[in-house]
């Protein structure tokens, strides 16, 4: 049972289960041989594995005339190497000043426009106004990154008192979104330019920042996001349940806390096209600053966001199936490949639990085919 | 060049590996380290992990170079058809299916003695089951496969009593891995 090979791939994986590649070899329980399935998997993994490779970004097939993706291009000839120097000058000199210049006076506007409507009362005026500066800064924002965005199926776009869920690929993500509506934002308070940014438009607009202490306490963060809910008046928060940036070539582990809130859920899916920019932050490359930088100097930002119908979580159904059911919905409209793997091995390293499964599954072949009786737990398994 | 006529891959494997080779060096100083293995996931809980990742480090040390870790690689490369009739002068092919089962024989076999002794059998029967399986039920299945295999009674298995139990076995097709060019 071969898995067909991505067109990037180095090697084709076996995926032949472990039941079959060592039962069929028994007529005692255990052969020297049963090594060989964990050891060729293990080399397998060395070679190439599914997870590591969503933290870098993904591999073009052709070269798109940026240096940062020609990993594996050599020198093809001298024609070519003048156009890319045309398109360097090009980038660095014409396309980035203009940008930036529009970034500014994005960023500007956004800051004073929502300090302004946040002087005045709570009233329908204000929310008015308070989208109006949204979405005007938004458009700017995303000129500045000369983004094409198409948006589908938008008769299923988040609706107030709802919850918008969507796969991560930068910060850039946020943009894109709130380009086309207005939503409340759930995040950490940033110090700097983004915690200007966020005490201004929070006396605006009701997003949700939390502390840094307070992210820890799951309970309060769920107490907090599930009163705004609550208020259907308020905007539909934004949450990226995989937790850090995926290279969006395939979505990861959703994390639970987002889908035990309760409420309907709207999913979001988004997907660059790499061959104009590489939209993916890896952060521990490259910094917040280097990473715009790099955006700014690529052709262009171009993706699709569709809006997939709203969901709710279904009687017996728990948070962990419900999360997983969005996930595949959101992987499928978007042509990612989907992962149990949670996002969070990024940086953290991976649990026992997994190893322990294997090792079980591994003794229960064992004491299968022999006639040793059953496992030291002292249950009849299957 | 060398590392081709060494390991009998192709010049676009290798620029692939190398590839593969850098991204997993996260310290950027040319050499893999266990710690740099160990953050692949699919490696890390594969319950024979630790003893795969040794395999790549010569005795003692601690750091990995490229060429090391195509050598070690090299033995999963499959058969090729034309090089069973290589000339018979040259040094074996690292992933001649006698290599193949040394190398095998080297995961059970720690203390490099040649031999496998019933402790270390015990040792990786124990990395494959991990809790499941109680001491005593665990040490029966040790003995047998060791009663069956073991000719010359001594109580362990001898590398040309390991090739002799695993003469049916297909072991150029179990322990190669398919490479695309």
């Amino acid at each position: 049972m071969l898995k067909s090979p991505a067109a990037n791939g180095i090697i084709e994986r076996d995926e032949t289960p472990m039941e079959k590649e060592i039962e069929h070899l028994h007529r005692v329980e255990f052969e020297f041989s049963d090594i060989f399935y964990f050891c060729r998997k293990g080399f397998e993994a060395i070679v190439e594995d599914e997870v590591t490779q969503r933290f870098s970004s993904e591999e073009l097939v052709s070269w798109n005339l940026l240096t940062r993706t020609n990993v594996n291009f050599h020198y093809v000839s001298l024609r070519l190497t003048v156009v890319w120097v045309i398109g360097v000058i090009v980038r660095y000199c014409l396309l980035l000043p203009l940008r930036f210049t529009l970034a500014a006076i994005g960023i500007t506007s956004m800051i004073v426009g929502t300090t302004i409507v946040g002087q005045l009362p709570n009233s329908s005026v204000k929310d008015y106004l308070s989208e109006v500066v949204h979405l005007t800064c938004s458009r700017i924002l995303v000129r500045a990154l000369s983004g094409t965005i198409h948006y589908h199926n938008k008769e299923n776009k988040p609706q107030k008192g709802g919850i918008c869920v969507a796969n991560h690929t930068s910060p850039i993500d946020v943009i894109i979104l709130t380009n086309d509506g207005c939503y409340a934002m759930v995040g950490q308070v940033h110090g700097g330019l983004m915690g200007v940014i966020q005490s201004a438009t929070v006396k605006a607009c009701p997003h949700v920042w939390f502390e840094r202490s307070e992210i820890k306490d799951r309970h309060l963060v769920t107490k907090r996001l599930r009163e705004h809910v609550a208020d259907k008046s308020k905007l539909p928060i934004l949450i990226f349940p995989e937790g850090t940036c995926i290279n969006n070539t395939s979505v990861m582990m959703f994390k639970k806390g987002s889908f035990e809130i309760g409420g309907t859920i709207y999913p979001v899916a988004i997907k660059y096209d790499p061959q104009f920019g590489d939209a993916f932050w890896n952060s521990s490359k490259y910094n917040l600053v280097s990473y715009l930088l790099r955006i700014m100097t690529s052709w262009a930002i171009v993706c699709n966001v569709w809006y997939l119908p709203p969901m709710v979580r279904k009687e017996g159904e728990d948070a962990v199936q419900f999360a997983n059911r969005v996930k595949s919905a959101i992987a499928r409209q978007g042509g990612l490949t989907e992962l149990p793997w949670d996002g969070g091995l990024k940086r953290a390293k991976v649990k026992d639990t997994f190893k322990e499964e294997q090792q079980k599954n591994y003794s229960k072949m064992l004491v299968r085919n022999g006639s040793i009786g059953s496992l030291s737990t002292g249950t009849e398994s299957d | 060049g060398e590392i081709k006529k060494e390991t009998g891959f192709s010049h676009s494997q290798i620029t692939r590996l190398y590839s593969r080779f850098t991204s997993l060096d996260k310290g950027e100083n040319g050499t893999l380290s266990r710690e740099d293995f160990q953050r692949i996931p699919e490696l890390a809980i594969n319950p024979l992990g630790d003893r795969i990742i040794n395999a790549f480090f010569p005795e003692g040390e601690d750091q990995v170079n490229f060429r090391g870790f195509m050598r070690t690689l090299a033995h999963f490369r499959p058969i090729e058809d034309n090089e069973k009739s290589k000339d018979q002068n040259g040094p074996e092919p690292l992933n001649s299916r006698s290599n193949k089962l040394h190398f095998a024989f080297r995961l059970y076999d720690l203390d490099k003695d040649d031999k496998i002794s019933r402790d270390e059998l015990l040792q990786v029967l124990r990395m494959m089951v991990g809790v499941n399986i109680s001491d005593e039920q665990l040490g029966s299945i040790a003995d047998r496969t060791i009663q069956e295999a073991d000719q010359d009674g001594d109580s362990a298995i001898s590398f040309a009593e390991f090739v002799k139990v695993l003469e049916k076995v297909d072991v150029e097709q179990k322990m190669s891995i398919r490479f695309l060019h």
